[in-house]
This record gives structure tokens, C-alpha cells and sequence, in this order.
């Protein structure tokens, strides 16, 4: 019991720190560079992301369990968008019509979620490592938080980086992917950290 | 035969999947005014704020609980305004188009010595943030000999959505075919130099200073020193000269620009800045 609690929150730090997903698997950078320029819309798509991920990761597990006993892993690809772009269009309208006021909050993020290659990477991923279905849901969750912990900081970064005096050749776009990698870097750092 | 199942098995869940969301959107529907969203077509969708409200969306839905009057929207004018009147079933004032313009004419030129030829003399080297707040901020009203003048550092070009505002030699100049009067700049203006204006007016006076004439003339080759030409030789009686600045009332003003053309420091001007000739240099 001991060493599943343990292994538990291992998959949690690696998927937050070692492996983020944003800067050092690089999935989801297009709403990682379009959402980041306010902390305020980041911490927004970062949550909305938080929750699809450990849902999707949720449902695609129980896909999965479906598709292996009838012998068609390899159209796990397909499947699993499938069911990533049902959940989020339900959940859209759930919100919108039980949760208006996260709705506003989040609404406008929810599309933009249903073909993120972050929420598609991470049931993939549950797969490949084989995990059962808590330790699907906490590294979809987790996935999640490292996702928003990198658009957040990222986003701070660029408020910054716009009120700067910065060369006029690397303003706008240019600057903000050099940011992003410097990030992406300094998440390298953590590739040497043990966990258990 | 495995391809038949694949098929049916991926069409299976896809079925599935479409009755989930067919029935959720029954149960979820979320009934909304239809008005609504005709109210949301009529507005430009730039969200930007200048009629008060968090975006157009915003703003539509104050108009359909009656909240706010119709008209608010600049960017969308009298158009805007009659379409919405006609939405929501009453009678709509005109709505006159305003445009932004930046009351300074201090654009600064040198000669090849690099003295100053015309606009605000500069006291000090500003080396902080590159933001008009953060430079009048700094001690002695900032770096411009003229505390009421333009810094053209910027902060009203990222202000505006529209692309309309640019720096030119040091002062902010507002393209009127572009500016749709929002106001945004002006808002962030910490000099408050930015004020609405019909468009295509012959004549503004591109000036905000206060000062009393020696100091004025003393900072800016441009500044109103309110020796009151213009208001003598108005022939209906339109301009004013109040504390040290010309004001032209446009109620009274019927375009002659015979001001202008009298204006010792070149400051009144036409307000449309694509049209606007090389800064001119005052005779000696």
C-alpha cells in the first residue's frame, strides 16, 4: 500500500516538474504561446486544461480497457480524440448551463482544449506506462498542473518582457519564443531530480 | 473481418457518443434572448471598452435589461446606434462620429548640429521604462521642459486596438480614418492630452499648456503662449483664450480656418494627421 501511495506521487512531481508536459515534452505549445500574454487568461486556460486532462484521462483509461479486450489497441489514436472532443463538448454545456459564472471563466478556453495535443499526449502516455486508472487520473491531473504552472510562469514572463526596452528586431513574437526557451531550459534542471 | 469490427466498434462509440451530446444539449439548453445575439451583431466585436462596459458583450446585454442607453458604442456610430434602436423597438439620437486627438504639437526636429529647430525642449535623458506614466512620474514633471506636453513614449499606441495612434518625431498623432473614438488612449494619457473631436475638423488647437507665455515659449517652439491672434481674427466669434489657451468652441465654428492661418507658433491645425504638412518652422 506503502509503495503505491509512493509511486503515486512520484508520477505527480514527475509529470508537474521532470516531465512537463509544455517544456520538456513540448506538447500543447500553441495554447501555451496564444493564451499566455495576461496571467489572468493563463490561470483560466491552465485550470480549464487541469480539469479536461484528469477527465479525459478518466475516460480514455476506461476506452482503453475496452479496446484491448477486443484486440484494437491500434486504434487507440482515433478513439481517444473522440472521446476527448465528447467530453469537453458535454462539460461545455454542463457549465454553461450549472456553472455560469465558471463558464465565463473558462468557456471561451473549453474549445480550444478539444484538440490540444497535451489532453490527447497524456492518455497516450497512461497507455504506453501501462497505469491503472488512479494512476491515470492523478498523472492527467498532474500533467495539468504542470501545464498551468508553465503557462502562469510564462505568462509573467511576458508581461515583463513587454514593458522592457527590447531590441526592435526581436519584439513581439521573436522575444517570446527565445522566453520560452530559456523556461524550457531552466525545467531541464529538474531532469536530474530523483524521485523515490 | 477484424477491419469490420474495428468499424463498427469505432462507429459504435461515435454513436454513442453523439446520443450523449444530443441529449446533453436538450438538457443543458441554455435559453437566451434572441435579441441578444442580433444586439451582438450590430456591435464591432473590438471590445474595447470605451462605452463602459466589459467588451461588446457586456455592453449588449446592459442595452437588452435597459441597463445602459443605445448609442454608447463610438466605434460603431450612428449606424450602430440605429440598428440597435431598431432591435430593441425604440427611437435612437444621431450619434456623431468623435475621433482622439492629441492636443500637442511638439514634435521635435533638429538641424544637422542637433539643435533644436521646433517642438518641446527636452530638460533631462530619460533612460526608465519606456511608458508616458512611469517617465512623468520622475522628479521635475519628467523629461520635457513642457509638463503639459506629449512624452511619445508610447503608452496610448499600445492602448489603441485599432492601430491608429503612431509617434511621430515625439508626439502621438492619431489617424482619424482609423481612430473609431473609443478612447482608450485617452484613458492611459497620464498628461490627459487626448480629447474626442469631430473628425475633419480644419481646425484644432494642437496645444494643452496652462503656462503662462514666456514659460511656454521658453520649453516649446509650438506651444499656445495665448496671445489671442486667433481670437481676434475669428470672424464669429468661436475662440476663447482661457488661462494661457486658445479653445475654440465648435458649436460657433464654421471651418474657415482663418485662425490657422494667423497662429504665430503653427499649432492650429487640421485635425486629420494624414493630411498634415511638415512641422512648420516658425518665422524669426
Amino acid at each position: 500500500m506503502n509503495g503505491y501511495v509512493q509511486s503515486l506521487l512520484g508520477i505527480l512531481l514527475s509529470a508537474v516538474l521532470t516531465e512537463n508536459f509544455i517544456l520538456v515534452k513540448f506538447y500543447g505549445i500553441c495554447p501555451f504561446m496564444g493564451v499566455s500574454k495576461k496571467i489572468d487568461t493563463a490561470l483560466g486556460m491552465g485550470m480549464a486544461v487541469t480539469f479536461v486532462m484528469a477527465l479525459a484521462s478518466a475516460a480514455c483509461w476506461a476506452v482503453n480497457v475496452l479496446l484491448v479486450r477486443l484486440g484494437l489497441e491500434y486504434m487507440q489514436t482515433v478513439a481517444f480524440i473522440l472521446v476527448i472532443a465528447s467530453i469537453v463538448q458535454v462539460v461545455e454545456m454542463f457549465l454553461k448551463k450549472s456553472v455560469p459564472a465558471l463558464y465565463k471563466a473558462l468557456g471561451i478556453f473549453l474549445p480550444l482544449i478539444t484538440t490540444n495535443c497535451a489532453v490527447l499526449g497524456v492518455a497516450l502516455v497512461n497507455v504506453q506506462k501501462g497505469y491503472d486508472f488512479l494512476r491515470s487520473v492523478v498523472n492527467g491531473a498532474a500533467g495539468g498542473l504542470g501545464f498551468l504552472l508553465a503557462i502562469v510562469l510564462f505568462a509573467s514572463l511576458r508581461e515583463r518582457v513587454d514593458r522592457s526596452d527590447c531590441p526592435e528586431c526581436f519584439k513581439g513574437f521573436p522575444i517570446t519564443l527565445i522566453a520560452a526557451g530559456l523556461l524550457a531550459l531552466a525545467f531541464m534542471g529538474f531532469s536530474g531530480l530523483k524521485i523515490f | 473481418m477484424e477491419i469490420l469490427i474495428a468499424v463498427a466498434i469505432l462507429g459504435g462509440l461515435g454513436l454513442i457518443f453523439g446520443l450523449v451530446l444530443a441529449a446533453a444539449s436538450r438538457i443543458f439548453y441554455v435559453e437566451t434572448d434572441p435579441r441578444l445575439e442580433k444586439l451582438n451583431e450590430c456591435l464591432p466585436g473590438a471590445n474595447c471598452g470605451g462605452c463602459g462596459y466589459a467588451g461588446c458583450g457586456g455592453y449588449a446585454e446592459a442595452v437588452l435589461k435597459g441597463e445602459a442607453p443605445i448609442g454608447r458604442c463610438n466605434s460603431g456610430g450612428n449606424e450602430c446606434a440605429q440598428a440597435m434602436a431598431a432591435i430593441m423597438g425604440v427611437e435612437a439620437e444621431e450619434v456623431t462620429r468623435k475621433v482622439a486627438l492629441v492636443r500637442c504639437s511638439g514634435a521635435k526636429t533638429y538641424d544637422k548640429d542637433g539643435n533644436l529647430v521646433t517642438g518641446a525642449r527636452i530638460k533631462a535623458e530619460y533612460e526608465g521604462i519606456r511608458d508616458c506614466l512611469a517617465a512623468s512620474k520622475v522628479g521635475g514633471n519628467g523629461p520635457l521642459s513642457c509638463k503639459f506636453g506629449c512624452l511619445g513614449y508610447g503608452t496610448c499606441v499600445k492602448a489603441c486596438k485599432y492601430g491608429a495612434i503612431r509617434i511621430v518625431k515625439g508626439v502621438a498623432l492619431v489617424n482619424e480614418d482609423r481612430c473609431v473614438g473609443c478612447m482608450s488612449c485617452a484613458a492611459v494619457c497620464p498628461r490627459n492630452l487626448i480629447v474626442p473631436v469631430e473628425p475633419h475638423r480644419n481646425v484644432v488647437i494642437a496645444c494643452a499648456s496652462l503656462a503662462k507665455g514666456a514659460v511656454t515659449s521658453r520649453g516649446c517652439t509650438a506651444g499656445c503662449v495665448g496671445c489671442g491672434l486667433c481670437k481676434k481674427i475669428c470672424p464669429r466669434d468661436a475662440i476663447t483664450v482661457e488661462r494661457n489657451l486658445a479653445v475654440i468652441d465648435y458649436e460657433k465654428c464654421d471651418n474657415c480656418g482663418l485662425c490657422a492661418t494667423v497662429c504665430p507658433k503653427k499649432l492650429i491645425r487640421d485635425s486629420n494627421v494624414e493630411n498634415l504638412p511638415d512641422p512648420a518652422v516658425p518665422k524669426k
